[in-house]
């Protein structure tokens, strides 16, 4: 059965820019994908949530604040207990390369800094989604 | 448009038996609420895959419980704050509350931003909620051609309020009616003589009528000028109540619940509850008939037959209707 790739998007953090996520919102809309957007402040609990109702195929997270290393585990760990295995983790935002391994441990995929290219970002939704699946576009 | 191909109900991850799981395992677990076999169901029959005729049928008898209420009206005009609210509420008396919120898709991807959520945030985390964004996928009258069946699949397992809304870009979103006991119009204050845009025809769907953004000047004559609007259209039995509300501050909530709540117990005692699902239910297999001929009849025509036909068409060797008379020939 053909449909689009579900995305949850969600701007992570205390401040109240969601900007970057926005755009990142757009790209992923004209690839073709439909996109659940949840604006700002989202908590690990509300971006879980969000993902296991609306059946998303992956979720994007984008954080300035500097709380990644306590946002991205936490994620991790809610979806490992929803059983979202099969969700697509990835980040945007300020997020200091020295801490995308760690990262990478905790199920966040790819990170992408501020200068990714969406074309960058959307390709690789659209190929990593059917990878982590384990099924074929 | 970027597409997946998913293996219907198995998926890697769950955790499920060895067999992949058959759709009345899935009916079964999310009979059993579990969450993520209910959101399994639910894009089953939104994406109208293999499984989902199975499930309907297992899920249908117990369809025609719940309490459907439609939110419709021009965009900003506060639908989703005011559905955040009405759930809220809805919760206070029944332990299971569904939202379905339906969204545009870009006519030129596929893609679609689903945004109402960013309104129901304070619902998130609400064991009793379940939220569930829809692209239109091109269908228009405000709904996603699944729609009704989304509601139906909630409806099925239990929950007792469905709180359905509608796209919302200014179209004739008249689909609703199909689906909800109840409409709820949402308009709001200062709009003037643009009133008049809200066309005989949209108002007429509306069973309560409702002027949000009541905390902002001019709701009053809003309201007086809706009324007006109603007196010029025809007798009808039910006289539509013009509630003035403020999804902001949580303002005319009560009467916009109670007007709800007239609606519904005048429309199950006069029969027309009765009517509206006759209607919706021949509405309903009225379209999967047209989608099943259709895909029987391009089966039958066959790509190749159609292929060849358009080209002649294209340089105008035939004409249109010649061309479909012709491949319905066979
Ligand atoms: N002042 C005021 N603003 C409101 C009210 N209800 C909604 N809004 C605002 O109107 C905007 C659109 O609301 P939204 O619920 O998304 O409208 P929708 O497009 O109809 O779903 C948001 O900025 C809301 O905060 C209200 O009762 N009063
Ligand atoms: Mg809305």
């Amino acid at each position: 059965m053909k449909r689009p790739i579900r995305v949850v998007v969600a701007k992570a953090g205390l401040d109240g820019h969601d900007r970057g996520a926005k755009v990142v919102a757009r790209a992923l809309r004209d690839a073709g994908m439909e996109v659940i957007y949840t604006g700002v402040h989202q908590t690990p609990e509300q971006v879980v949530e969000t993902a296991l109702q609306e059946d998303a195929d992956a979720i994007g997270v984008s954080l300035l604040s500097g709380a990644h290393n306590y946002i991205f585990p936490r994620i991790n760990e809610l979806m490992k207990e929803k059983g979202l295995d099969d969700v697509l983790l990835f980040g945007g935002g300020i997020i200091p390369e020295a801490d995308w391994p760690g990262l990478r441990k905790v199920g966040v995929e790819r990170v992408f800094p501020p200068g990714a290219s969406l074309e960058e970002i959307t390709t690789y939704v659209r190929a990593a989604v059917p990878k982590k699946r384990g099924v074929e576009v | 448009m970027a597409t997946i191909r998913r293996a219907g109900a198995s998926r890697p991850g769950t955790p499920a038996p060895e067999n992949p799981a058959t759709s009345s395992d899935l009916v079964a677990r999310a009979r059993s609420g579990d969450k993520r076999s209910i959101a399994r169901l639910l894009t089953i029959v939104e994406n109208d895959e293999p499984e989902a005729a199975d499930a309907m049928r297992a899920l249908y008898p117990d369809t025609g419980r719940a309490q459907i209420v439609g939110i419709t009206g021009p965009p900003g005009g506060g639908k989703s704050t005011l559905v955040n609210r009405l759930a809220a509420a809805f919760r206070e008396r029944a332990s299971h509350v569904a939202i379905v919120a339906v969204d545009p898709s870009s006519p030129f991807s596929g893609g679609a931003i689903l945004g109402d959520r960013i309104r129901m945030r304070e619902r998130f985390l609400d064991e009793g909620i379940f939220i569930r964004s829809m692209a239109s996928r091109g269908h228009t009258g405000g709904l996603a051609r699944a729609t009704v069946r989304v509601v139906n699949v909630l409806d099925a397992l239990g929950t007792d309020v469905v709180l359905v809304e509608t796209v919302g870009v200014g179209q004739e979103e008249v689909d609703v009616i199909r689906v909800a006991d109840t409409v709820c119009l949402v308009t709001v204050p200062g709009l003037g003589d643009d009133i008049q845009a809200i066309k005989a025809g949209i108002l007429e769907i509306a069973d309560v009528l409702v002027v949000n953004k009541a905390d902002r000047p001019g709701a009053d004559e809003t309201a007086r000028d809706l009324a007006q609007m109603l007196s010029l259209a025809k007798d009808r039995p039910w006289k539509t109540p013009i509630i003035r509300t403020s999804a902001q501050t949580g303002e005319g909530l009560p009467q916009l619940l109670d007007a709800i709540a007239k609606h519904r117990s005048w429309s199950l005692s006069s029969g027309e509850h009765e009517d509206r699902r006759r209607a919706a239910a021949r509405a309903e297999v009225e379209a999967l008939l047209r989608e099943a001929l259709l895909r029987e009849l391009e089966g039958r025509v066959g790509a190749a037959r159609l292929n060849a036909a358009v080209a002649r068409v294209a340089e105008r060797s035939i004409d249109p209707y010649a061309a479909v008379e012709e491949l319905l020939r066979r």
